[in-house]
């Protein structure tokens, strides 16, 4: 069996600068928090991030967003990081702002080998401006790519050394669409079992999309704090 | 009964028995509090179906609603991906969504992600929701804390969708859309009809049960 445990360190070392990364979480909440951590210290620059959000003030993406090592970042909702608000403002930092249903279906498209496809969400709206447009059936649908990175940092509760995840509650959210689209998949776990360690028909991810698997050292908090045993 | 607490009881009148609901921020998150033994079903789209009240011994930062508060698990609950949260929604699986908004026009379309001269950086699931929930219910103060009206004849604010909102209730009045247009079919306690006309924007029509009661 191939081992795919790493460290962060390790897993931080993979990142070039200008790569396209997926960081999963919705806010905090399902984060990989250790990797993030890791990345403080790697010198890198130009990131293009697609995720949900850009995490909170200094906290999880927001570390590195802070640090400027993200050029471009692609997701639904900024409003929830003010430093994001206010270097788009700056012109330090560039926004691409989908609906969080077609963010979401192009990150499963891109790991399913769909290039694009038409939804009826935006259509008529500001976010549709630009974009292809087509009428089936009397409605109108807008074109979306899919999605694809070079690298995908995820977090999930339990991996066997395999790499077969299962989730935790509402910290599952973007995580398994992103374990499958992204050419190098790296999972942050609580807690890393023995191959058979997990119940077949537990797994939401199967290991075959899983490259490097990393023990978490973060735990959130009430109140959205986060303690590091680094 | 403050006047949030008014507009969701007014809300909960509209819900039946075993709807599956998508609850907003805000003034939504409230009608629970008013639907009695009625049993339904919430749906959060940051990848939940049974969220309940949140009870101290519960309490998970990892169990969170789309405001990212934390809530409860209820007995039937499940877990999904983001992308099955929205096929979902945007799927025709969801029977009510309950979410606020800055305006409403004549159209019934609603505003309720963008302000004018301010960034544009966040509309997480508004735009899907608007699309895909069968019924939407519009919960909203009638006027600003400055008397400006917020149901107008055309919306100043970028628009959420091209679908029009099913039900808008706000804490002076009810109104439906049928057809092609909405009708006012029902006014609080303490407002006439003519309090009603002053204080809105969009065309509507009087259902002829007010106009009954109003000639009394």
């Amino acid at each position: 069996m191939r081992n795919k445990v790493i460290t962060a360190k390790e897993a931080a070392d993979k990142f070039t600068s200008g790569m396209t990364v997926m960081v999963g979480g919705f806010g905090l909440i399902g984060s990989p928090l250790t990797v993030l951590k890791a990345l403080e210290e790697k010198e890198v620059t130009d990131l293009t991030v697609i995720s949900n959000n850009v995490g909170e003030e200094g906290i999880g993406l927001g570390i590195i967003l802070q640090q400027g090592k993200i050029g471009t970042a692609i997701g639904s909702y900024f409003t929830s990081n003010r430093e994001a608000v206010r270097m788009y403002n700056e012109n330090k930092l560039q926004l691409q702002l989908l609906p969080q249903g077609t963010l979401s279906e192009a990150i499963r498209a891109g790991g399913a080998g769909i290039p694009a496809f038409y939804t009826s969400t935006s259509a008529g709206t500001k976010l549709a401006e630009g974009k292809e447009q087509k009428v089936f059936y009397g409605k109108t649908y807008v074109l979306q790519k899919s999605l694809k990175a070079d690298i995908a940092i995820i977090k999930a509760h339990k991996a066997d050394e395999m790499g077969n995840l299962t989730y935790y509650k509402t910290a599952r959210n973007f995580n398994p669409l992103m374990a499958t689209a992204a050419k190098t998949v790296i999972v942050e776990v609580d807690e890393i079992v023995p191959a058979g360690g997990l119940d077949p028909e537990a797994v939401i991810t199967p290991h075959l999309f899983i490259d490097h698997i990393v023990q978490s050292k973060a735990t959130l908090l009430e109140g959205r704090r986060v303690e590091y045993e680094l | 009964m403050n006047y949030k607490q008014i507009i969701a009881q007014k809300v909960a009148s509209h819900i039946p028995q075993y709807s599956i609901i998508n609850l907003g921020i805000g003034i939504p998150t409230l009608v629970p509090d008013y639907l009695g033994d009625s049993e339904c079903y919430f749906h959060t789209e940051n990848g939940m179906l049974g969220v309940s009240e949140l009870k101290e011994e519960q309490l998970d930062p990892q169990l969170v609603n789309a405001g990212k508060l934390p809530i409860g698990e209820a007995i039937g609950a499940s877990y999904f991906h983001s992308a099955d949260s929205f096929a979902m929604i945007r799927g025709g699986h969801i029977d009510i969504a309950i979410l606020g908004a800055l305006q409403v026009d004549s159209k019934g379309r609603i505003a309720n992600w963008a302000i004018p001269g301010k960034d544009i950086v966040g509309v997480g699931g508004a735009m899907d929701l608007l699309e895909g929930a069968k019924t939407i219910i519009v919960t909203m103060l009638h006027t600003s804390k400055d008397g400006d009206k917020k149901l107008l004849d055309e919306c100043s604010f970028p628009i959420t969708s091209e679908r029009t909102a099913d039900l808008i209730i706000t804490e002076r009045a009810t109104f439906k859309w049928s057809k092609s247009g909405y009708e006012l079919i029902e006014v609080t306690d303490g407002y006439t009809l003519e309090d009603i006309k002053e204080s809105t924007g969009l065309q509507y029509t009087v259902s002829d049960q007010l106009v009954k009661e109003s000639a009394l």
